[in-house]
This record gives structure tokens, C-alpha cells and sequence, in this order.
């Protein structure tokens, strides 16, 4: 693998390997600080993330590398450079990685055409979010071992999710049933063509759940007109008590943060004996250093 | 030099507007065609004779939608690289489109832009004039002036005119002149930030999408509004199916509507963004098959009259960038031929008809002297070689932008020679300019 561009035309064989490395990585994989040695990998986060960057930053110290990071503020891109001429010129520092964090859906893959070394998406527009769709999967096969016969359910804004679209494409080539649930203004077409089950009544999906992920809901969507209100958006699509005393008794919930406590997600259930959310967090670091690794090897 | 008398011999002729289709030669005196004949014609002593066996001899094409971008953005194209690549093209005229810098709302840039025209000597430049100052979509532009320098239509193409009682005048006022406005048709509430046709390709790849309904909406509207007006209206670039079926049911009732239809939208799907090609984004988005499939019916129909290439060159800067910064359009003159010819192999019309799109259709549409080849007619003629396959090679492209998501495309019939009113302007790939 040359890029991770993201999960779309990954191979259910090359997801199982990033997997098993980073469960390696978990149990700390102890030839795993010399990998990198030497090596330079560049950060370039023109959206802010500083979990993202952070968790991406700490694999690649993990594997002996440097890191460099770029962000927007006070860079040249503020000063019309374009995205490619900032790519080169951090290229020709000679990273053997650029990690690349884009407001625009598609910036990485403009940067992976031009650029001789190794191209990983941290997240780009509306697009793919490749890292946190494997960290996600990580959590739930240590939970469950196989996909076969599961169904996750995702709720919300679907249109404007990368993590959506990561974790579609990823459940579905490890063999999982993907229900993407959310209010008909944010359900964009062809999702059944990319192989999900859609729907708007959350009430009749939820008790299916094997694990249901929340998406976060951005304020700004609320006067962009996509629904009318937070509390009507929590009251139709939040995961409350009511909802989750409804869900299969195993039902795992995650969340890829941040949370917006009380829209999507009801406290107590995002701290539920359900929640599997502080996991995610706790398993970003192996999956990222699996990435790094096979990217950059 | 060119002399004033040609005979392009043995040519097979297509000129739809005469029904004719066969060999025949062809006489040219004075920049006008003199003679058409079954019958060998003896050369005059004068004549340049052309051996055009094997190949086509059409009607000169004409383009009813073209930016030149000159006055304002010379280093995108100009009046003289345009034209190169119009009658490299076969395009024996073009009409400019007014969203120039400074727009095209006054003479003064009609006239320009004509003197530009003149000095490059090379195919007939026509002008389209503002609808509204600036393009500004508020006050109307002194129509009247544009139509008296020269304009043969008037259009905010690139923009729609949002306000529709401004367009309800526009189109009355134009009545006097009895001009056509060619309508950019975009809600721009429906498309908004839109970049692509809304669909499986856009949700895919993140992207916001643009639906059908931003176009077939204000298709809709200026359709009521030309009833009520008895006005002409030119519906640019048609994307979708639904705009198809409403000219379609118009012209049935009688109404004055044209259309014009790009080869990109009636050759690719919205899949041909690819992982973010921006060579593939332009607005309208390139739609779904089955609007590809409807614009393809149309033209062999007739709701379409005219193949009109939006040519619509940018440089590298605008292209080479994340996909929703990136610009919209594509180059076109020097592919739609080959485009053309493309569907007329797959079926979806016949080659006359394609000719009739190429010339005919679009001299009718604006009203243009040319587009077929009867005695008197200018002598406006594009000879095709049509079995010659060619490679399109964006680097090669007489346009000075190679803004085309076709580059690498195997096409078979290529432009021969070009000749605008009797002169030589275009042959083997070289352009004629008459300083030289
Ligand atoms: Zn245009």
C-alpha cells in the first residue's frame, strides 16, 4: 500500500493486516520503535484536529520517527500558495510521510498524484476519514471477533460524514450489514449503491443494532435548513435512555468525537455500561502506527 | 495567397438543410458557392482545384457558445488562439460569449472584440451581448446598442438571471429586435455549493452535489415566461432530462425555443470525476446516463438544434486544485467533431442529422448567414477526412488551454480544411493566417 487514501477499494484481506499489525501494536510490538528510525513524517493540517494530529503524532514517535507539523494558521497557504506548492515544498524537506488533514473532499488524493512519498488521509471534507473508520473496526472486532451476521447502525448526518462513508466502505468488506439512519435532508442518493440499508425511523432499526455509532451534528447544519432544530434533531435521531433500554443487550455504542452531549447522544448513555467510546480513543494510536508502518515500509 | 475561384472535387456533400447527400463538386467564386453539381464541372482556368474523394464536404460549423476570454484573461485564450482553434475544429463561426473582463455590455467591447476578430482574419466571430449590466442580473444593458454593433443575441451565460421579472422584460424588450436570449439555466438555490451532478458518484466521493431540478426549475420558468412573451429564447448547454421533455412539449406547442447540447454532456457520465478530475468539472455538472441518454434522443429528435462546445478554457491555476476550488468548464472546439462522430458510431443519431446539429441547426437558431451550401451561399466549408483515426493530445491543442477531460481519447474523423468565405484557413493541421 502505497497511500491511505482512504478505505474505499481496500481489499477485506489488506484491512484484516492493519488490524492484526495494530493489535500487535497494542500488545507493544517490541521491534516496533526502529521501523521509522531516522524517518521524518509531516503533519499538514489545514482544518483543525488536535486529537487527529495528536494520535497520528504519537504513532510515529511510536515507530522512531520525527514529526513536523504544518498547520494553517501562520503558514503560506494563508498567503495564496496553493495546496500543491505547499505539498512540494514540505515534500522536498524529504518526509517519507505526509499526513494530510483538508477542508476539501479529494485534497489528499490532488497531493498523491504530485508527491513522490507516502500519502495518508487524516480526514478530508466531506470525503473519507480512513484512520478513525479502521480504529473503529479495531475496537468492535476485539469486542466481537468476526463480522459475519453483525449489523452497525449509524445515525445522522450522513451527507456530511467522512466517518460514514470510511465506515461503510470498511464494515462492508469485513463482512458486517452498514444501516445508515438520519433525517431525508442528510441521506444523500446511492448510498444502497455503495451497499448500506437506509432509513429515517431510527425507532425501527435500533433493536437490530449489534453496535450503533452517533455521528456528530454540526450546529451550522441546523441554519443551512438540513433540520429544523437541535431538540428536534435529538427528539427524532438522539440516542437517549428510552432508545438505548431498546437496544439488543450486548449493543456496543461509539462515538468519534468530539461529542455534542445531549444532540446525538444522551450523557448517560455516552457513559453507559453500552459505551465502548473511551476505547476508540484508547486504540487511535496502534491503529495509526499499523498505517504508518504499511504505508511507509 | 488563396484564389478567388476553388473547385473541391468528388466530395461527398452533406446539406441537411437541401436534403442533399452525395458526391458532387462543389464551385466556389467570390467567397460564395457558386455551383454544386452532380456532374463533373470543368475547372476554370482560374480555380484552385481540390481532390476531396473519400472525404465529406459539409457546411461550415458553427458554434453558438464559446468563451474567448479576451478582453480580460489573454493568458487563458484570445480572439486569435480561439479562432486557431476553431477552424482547426472545422468551426468556420463562433459566438463569443460577454462574460469577458470588462464584460461584453457596451459597444465599445463589441467593437473590440469584432477588431480583434478582423485581425486574426481566420473565422467569423459573432458577438453575444449582456442581458444585464456587469452581468450583475439587475439592470438591464443597452440592448438596443449591442444589437446595432453587431450582437446576435444576448445572454448572462455562466449566470442565470435570478430575478424573473427582470427576465420577463428582457425577454419583451428583445421581442423589437427580435433576438434570441440564451439562458445559463441554474437556480442558484437549488445548486448552491453544488460541484457535481447530485448523485451515487457525488455522495461517493464527498462531494455536493447539483440536482437535475437547479436546471429543469428555471427551464420550467423561462418556458412560462416565453409564452407569455412571444419572446425567442435559447436554452444553453442542456444537462438533464427533464429540461429535454419541457422544450420538447414547448416546441410542440409552438413556442420560439431552441437549444444547444455540449459534447462533453451527451459523451460522459458524472463518473468521469473519477478520484476528483477537475478536468471534468463544469457547470452544468456532467449528469447521469439517463440524462446523457435523453440529450442524446434529443439531439436525434430535434428538441436540440445546435452541438455548441461551451469551449471554455482555463489554465493550469485553476485546475490544479482541490476539486471544489477547482473552475468550471472545458475546452471544446477541437473535439467535438471527433465527439460527435463518436455517437453517430454508437448509434444515437444519424450522421446528418449530426451535420445538421454542426451547421444548420445553429445558423437557424441565431438567424446566421451560413450552415448550408446552396448557389449563393457563403462559402463557409469544412472537409472531413472520416476514417482517419487521431489521438486527442491536449499538449498539441491550438486553444492556449488544454482544460479537457478527453485528452488520450482515441477519435476517428478529423478536420481536413476549413474555409470561411471562399479562403483557406485551416489544412493539415495548420492554421492559415492571412499576414502570413
Ligand atoms: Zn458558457
Amino acid at each position: 500500500m502505497r497511500h491511505l487514501l482512504g478505505i474505499e477499494g481496500l481489499r477485506r484481506s489488506e484491512i484484516e493486516a492493519l488490524l492484526d499489525r495494530a493489535e500487535a501494536h497494542l500488545h507493544g510490538s517490541p521491534d516496533a520503535s526502529h521501523v521509522l528510525r531516522g524517518k521524518v513524517v509531516a503533519n499538514l493540517f489545514f482544518e483543525d484536529s488536535t486529537r487527529t494530529r495528536t494520535s497520528f503524532e504519537m504513532a510515529a514517535h511510536a515507530l522512531g520517527a520525527e514529526v513536523l507539523n504544518w498547520t494553517m494558521a501562520g503558514s503560506s497557504v494563508s498567503k495564496g500558495e496553493t495546496l500543491l506548492d505547499t505539498a512540494r515544498n514540505i515534500e522536498a524537506t524529504g518526509p517519507v510521510a505526509l499526513i494530510i488533514r483538508h477542508r476539501s473532499s479529494g485534497a489528499p488524493h490532488l497531493v498523491a498524484r504530485h508527491v513522490r512519498c507516502a500519502v495518508v488521509n487524516a480526514g478530508d471534507g466531506t470525503h473519507e476519514h480512513p484512520s478513525q473508520a479502521l480504529l473503529d473496526a479495531f475496537t468492535l472486532r476485539r469486542r466481537w471477533g468476526r463480522f459475519d451476521g453483525r449489523t452497525v447502525l449509524i445515525i445522522g448526518d450522513i451527507l456530511h460524514s467522512r466517518v460514514a462513508r470510511s465506515n461503510l466502505h470498511c464494515l462492508t468488506a469485513l463482512g458486517a450489514k452498514v444501516v445508515l439512519c438520519g433525517p431525508p435532508t442528510l441521506l444523500p442518493p446511492g448510498l444502497e449503491s455503495l451497499g448500506a440499508r437506509v432509513t429515517s425511523r431510527l425507532d425501527d432499526v435500533l433493536p437490530e443494532a449489534d453496535a450503533v455509532m452517533c455521528l456528530r451534528v454540526q450546529s451550522e447544519r441546523q441554519s443551512e435548513s438540513f433540520f429544523p432544530s437541535a431538540r428536534e434533531f435529538s427528539r427524532l435521531f438522539g440516542l437517549n435512555a428510552a432508545r438505548a433500554e431498546r437496544l439488543k443487550p450486548e449493543a456496543l455504542v461509539m462515538h468519534p468525537g468530539p461529542m455534542n452531549r445531549g444532540v446525538e447522544i444522551a450523557p448517560a448513555v455516552a457513559d453507559g455500561p453500552h459505551s465502548v467510546i473511551l476505547e476508540q480513543v484508547a486504540h487511535g494510536v496502534a491503529v495509526r502506527r499499523a498505517v504508518l508502518e504499511v504505508v511507509c515500509r | 495567397m488563396n484564389p478567388t475561384t476553388v473547385l473541391l472535387r468528388r466530395g461527398r456533400v452533406i446539406d441537411p438543410r437541401h436534403g442533399v447527400d452525395g458526391v458532387r463538386d462543389v464551385l466556389v467564386r467570390d467567397g460564395v458557392v457558386a455551383e454544386v453539381s452532380e456532374a463533373p464541372i470543368q475547372a476554370p482556368p482560374d480555380a484552385q482545384v481540390v481532390d476531396a474523394q473519400g472525404r465529406w464536404v459539409l457546411p461550415g460549423f458553427i458554434d453558438l457558445h464559446v468563451h474567448l476570454r479576451e478582453p480580460g484573461e489573454e493568458g487563458k485564450e484570445t480572439v486569435l488562439t480561439g479562432s486557431r482553434a476553431a477552424v482547426a475544429g472545422g468551426f468556420t463561426a463562433v459566438v463569443a460569449m460577454p462574460n469577458t473582463k470588462p464584460v461584453n455590455d457596451s459597444v465599445l467591447i463589441t467593437e473590440y472584440v469584432k477588431a480583434k476578430a478582423r485581425e486574426a482574419g481566420l473565422c467569423r466571430v459573432y458577438l453575444a451581448g449582456a442581458i444585464t449590466k456587469g452581468l450583475q442580473g439587475e439592470e438591464m444593458a443597452e440592448m438596443g446598442a449591442l444589437v446595432a454593433a453587431g450582437c446576435v443575441c444576448i445572454t448572462d451565460d455562466g449566470r442565470p438571471v435570478m430575478n424573473a421579472g427582470l427576465m420577463r422584460r428582457a425577454l419583451q424588450y428583445a421581442t423589437q429586435f427580435d433576438l434570441p436570449v440564451m439562458v445559463h439555466e441554474e437556480d442558484l438555490t437549488l445548486s448552491g455549493k453544488g460541484v457535481m451532478h447530485e448523485g451515487a458518484t457525488s455522495t461517493r466521493l464527498g462531494l455536493i452535489g447539483i440536482p437535475p431540478s437547479a436546471e429543469v426549475a428555471m427551464v420550467a420558468r423561462d418556458l412560462v415566461l416565453l409564452e407569455e412573451t412571444r419572446g425567442r429564447l435559447h436554452v444553453a448547454h442542456v444537462s438533464c432530462e427533464g429540461s429535454v421533455r419541457l422544450i420538447r412539449e414547448a416546441k410542440r406547442r409552438g413556442l420560439r425555443v431552441t437549444a444547444e447540447a455540449t459534447p462533453h454532456h451527451f459523451t460522459l457520465e458524472d463518473e468521469a470525476v473519477g478520484d476528483y478530475d477537475t478536468h471534468a468539472r463544469m457547470n452544468p455538472p456532467l449528469r447521469s446516463r439517463q440524462d446523457v441518454l435523453a440529450v442524446r434522443e434529443a439531439l436525434a429528435d430535434g428538441t436540440i438544434d445546435a452541438i455548441a462546445t461551451d469551449h471554455a478554457p482555463h489554465g493550469v491555476l485553476e485546475k490544479q486544485v482541490e476539486f471544489d476550488k477547482a473552475w468550471n468548464g472545458v475546452v471544446g472546439l477541437e473535439t467535438a467533431l471527433g465527439l460527435t462522430l463518436a455517437a453517430v458510431r454508437e448509434g444515437a443519431l444519424s450522421l446528418t442529422r449530426a451535420v445538421a446539429l454542426l451547421s444548420d441547426g445553429p445558423a437557424r437558431a441565431f438567424g446566421l448567414p451560413g450552415g448550408h451550401l446552396a448557389v449563393g451561399a457563403p462559402a463557409d466549408i469544412t472537409v472531413v477526412e472520416p476514417d482517419v483515426e487521431w489521438t486527442v493530445d491536449a499538449t498539441r491543442f491550438f486553444s492556449r488551454s488544454r482544460n479537457t477531460p478527453f485528452h488520450g481519447r482515441r477519435l476517428t474523423g478529423r478536420v481536413a480544411q476549413t474555409w470561411v468565405g471562399g479562403r483557406l484557413v485551416f489544412e493539415n493541421g495548420q492554421t492559415k493566417e492571412s499576414r502570413s
